[in-house]
């Protein structure tokens, strides 16, 4: 049950929740950028929550389908129209053979996810359909999604599955404004002075236009003042520089004590700029969905709270879970 | 040396052995790294050696963050205990220096370099005191190279020289980075070679060219019908110079999936080289083409 792409959007590309397991070897786990949101879509239209959709940046695709479907479209508010008929997010639309799934003007968020029900069919690749364009891996020919496409739909699951079904909005989660990031400090913290660690948690901070899959950098703070030090051997002379190590996913790197920028899902899996800190796992997804320009608040925690905040996260997912079963 | 251990979030223990570059902090990266793969610690769900560090990538749903922290404390004494010997393997990896297309490449970056009047191994030479770049190139291929860490992208080598601190080429990166790198471009930056296993923007200063495929993710490439990615951490290089000729020849051997690299089984023991560097060095060429 193929799909035609008519036009492609923004930086469409094929995810499911990603290939762990060969980041020693520069490939990261990649995947949805806002994997709730993804996990979301596959749940609205009877999928596995891990089955492959689109993410699309700003800017939807138009999809022409050749069989009866159900899709949703969950994260960014970028409402999907059939045949030009405009329809809510979050919700499981039924879409007939040879209509044509378009979107309107994003209103708010960065992303959209778009499940289809059977979920997108390409050859996975290292265990994932994930499209990791560096790499060239997954996705269709390792690249995103383009016109004249045909995107394979494996055969759909036929449960309980309903149209008109929507996720309640108070479980959807997004990031507020400004946006609030939690940050636990560590990796090469002790690099900055004490002034420059109350600095980077004071500013405001703003996304720059450099936003994608692989990281964000962020704008607008005061620059960070370094503790003096002997550069080590093989470390560079700048002193933010360290001798090249691996990058943590949420890391956050701030080359010349400048623009701090944290590492995403597609992220280089290492080289040689120092860290000061690691956004907590439950954040994550928020950064997905933050447009250039958003004011950010970054929010100092310690394990504890990333633990709980971890936990919260996983009861969300859970109740989504419920309020569709 | 005494290894930090911090966190990188709730989901990485990030352990710097050193904050300096050398083959014994190498050497304990990628001894403690082994120790945890063979720990099979449940909730352990990647381990990644670099250079002179390692992280270890957890799900803290399994394990707690201070549970894991104080299981890789513990391994450490027993690495520390392990004799710092590595079955490994050598490999001869042809590099066409001062090839036209990375001289292309460096042309058009000019302005991003140090010395924009030359270009970038003529610069090599010159600050690490070497009176040639025919000089330059006898150091930089002759003493073998072990590959101290895979990644930035993929299957990409960083790979620091077997000889002592002093006989090390150092050189900086480019003042800024540059928006295209040849695939397979032979680099150097800091005090690491590397392999540019795909296209893209880099930073490291370009020597030359390699005809050897290092990541094929279509997996064509009669070497890597097995797996995508050529190289791994503990992997000793042999770069061997060669000419246009021997450069088209084997890009054609590669087509036509004929191409075989030259590669030997090799025990390296650190005790044995930190004695004797020379010897150990000469005894690993000796290994590579012994047949």
């Amino acid at each position: 049950m193929p799909i035609n792409v008519l036009s492609a959007g923004i930086a469409t590309t094929i995810q499911d929740l990603g290939r762990p397991g060969y980041y020693h070897l520069g490939i990261p786990m990649g995947g949805a950028m806002d994997r709730l949101a993804l996990r979301a879509a596959n749940l609205l239209v009877g999928n596995d929550e891990g089955a492959a959709g689109l993410e699309s940046v700003f800017v939807g695709p138009e999809l022409e389908f050749t069989e009866d479907a159900l899709v949703a479209v969950c994260g960014a508010e970028l409402p999907p129209r059939i045949d030009g008929e405009t329809c809510p997010t979050w919700t499981a639309l039924k879409v007939k053979a040879g209509q044509v799934l378009s979107f309107d003007f994003l209103q708010s968020g960065s992303r959209a996810y778009i499940a289809i029900s059977g979920g997108i069919d390409t050859p996975p690749m290292l265990g994932s359909r994930s499209t990791y364009a560096i790499g060239a891996l997954g996705g269709i020919d390792g690249r995103a999604v383009q016109p004249g496409d045909t995107l394979p739909v494996g055969p759909s699951s036929h449960n309980a599955a309903m149209p008109g079904r929507s996720v309640p909005e108070a479980l959807r989660r997004g990031p507020g404004n400004p946006a609030e990031l939690r940050v636990l400090p560590g990796l090469y913290w002790h690099r900055i002075t004490e002034q420059a660690q109350d600095n980077f948690f004071a500013d405001e901070w703003k996304v720059a236009n450099e936003a994608d899959r692989m990281g964000y950098r962020f704008q607008g703070g005061r620059k960070l003042e370094f503790v003096e030090r002997r550069q080590p051997f093989g470390a560079g002379a700048d002193p933010s520089n360290i001798t090249d190590a691996c990058y943590p996913y949420g890391s956050v790197q701030v080359p010349s004590g400048t623009e701090p920028i944290i590492l995403h899902r597609d992220a280089v899996s290492g080289g040689g700029y120092f860290m000061i800190g690691t956004v907590i796992s439950a954040d994550m997804d928020l950064i997905g969905q933050m447009q250039p320009h958003t004011a950010t608040r970054f929010i100092k925690v310690d394990m504890k709270t990333a633990l709980e905040a971890r936990q919260q996260r996983t009861r969300l997912i859970e109740q989504i879970r419920q309020s569709l079963a | 040396m005494s290894s930090r251990y911090t966190f990188g979030g709730d989901e990485h223990i990030f352990v710097e052995v050193d904050e300096a570059m050398s083959l014994d902090a190498f050497f304990v990266s990628l001894s403690m790294t082994n120790a945890i793969r063979e720990a099979q610690i449940d909730g352990v769900t990647e381990i990644c050696p670099a250079n002179a560090s390692f992280q270890v990538k957890f799900d803290p749903d399994r394990i707690h963050p201070d549970d894991l922290m104080a299981r890789l404390k513990e391994l450490e004494e027993t690495a520390e205990t392990a004799e710092p010997v590595l079955d490994t393997r050598i490999v001869e990896i042809p590099v066409y220096y001062q090839d036209p297309w990375t001289h292309e490449t460096l042309m058009r970056f000019r302005e991003r370099h140090q010395d924009p009047e030359a270009t970038d191994i003529e610069y090599a030479a010159r600050i690490n005191g070497y009176d040639s770049v025919a000089a330059f190139i006898e150091a930089h291929s002759g003493a073998p190279w072990f590959v101290s860490m895979v990644g930035f992208v993929s299957g990409l080598p960083f790979l620091y020289q077997m000889v002592d601190r002093e006989r090390q080429i150092q050189v900086p990166k480019y003042l800024r980075p540059r928006t295209d790198t040849p695939k397979l471009t032979v680099g150097y930056g800091g005090c690491f070679s590397c392999v540019y296993s795909v296209r893209g923007a880099g930073g490291y200063q370009m020597f030359g060219i390699t005809p050897m495929p290092i990541f094929d993710p279509e997996q064509t490439v009669s070497y890597l019908e097995d797996f995508m990615v050529f190289f791994k951490p503990g992997d000793i290089v042999k770069w061997k110079p060669i000419d246009r000729q021997e450069y088209d020849a084997a890009v054609a051997q590669v087509q036509a999936g004929t191409y075989a690299p030259r590669i030997a089984k090799v025990r390296f023991s650190l005790n044995d080289y930190n004695a004797d560097i020379d010897g150990t060095n000469a005894r690993l060429l000796e290994a590579l083409h012994a047949d």
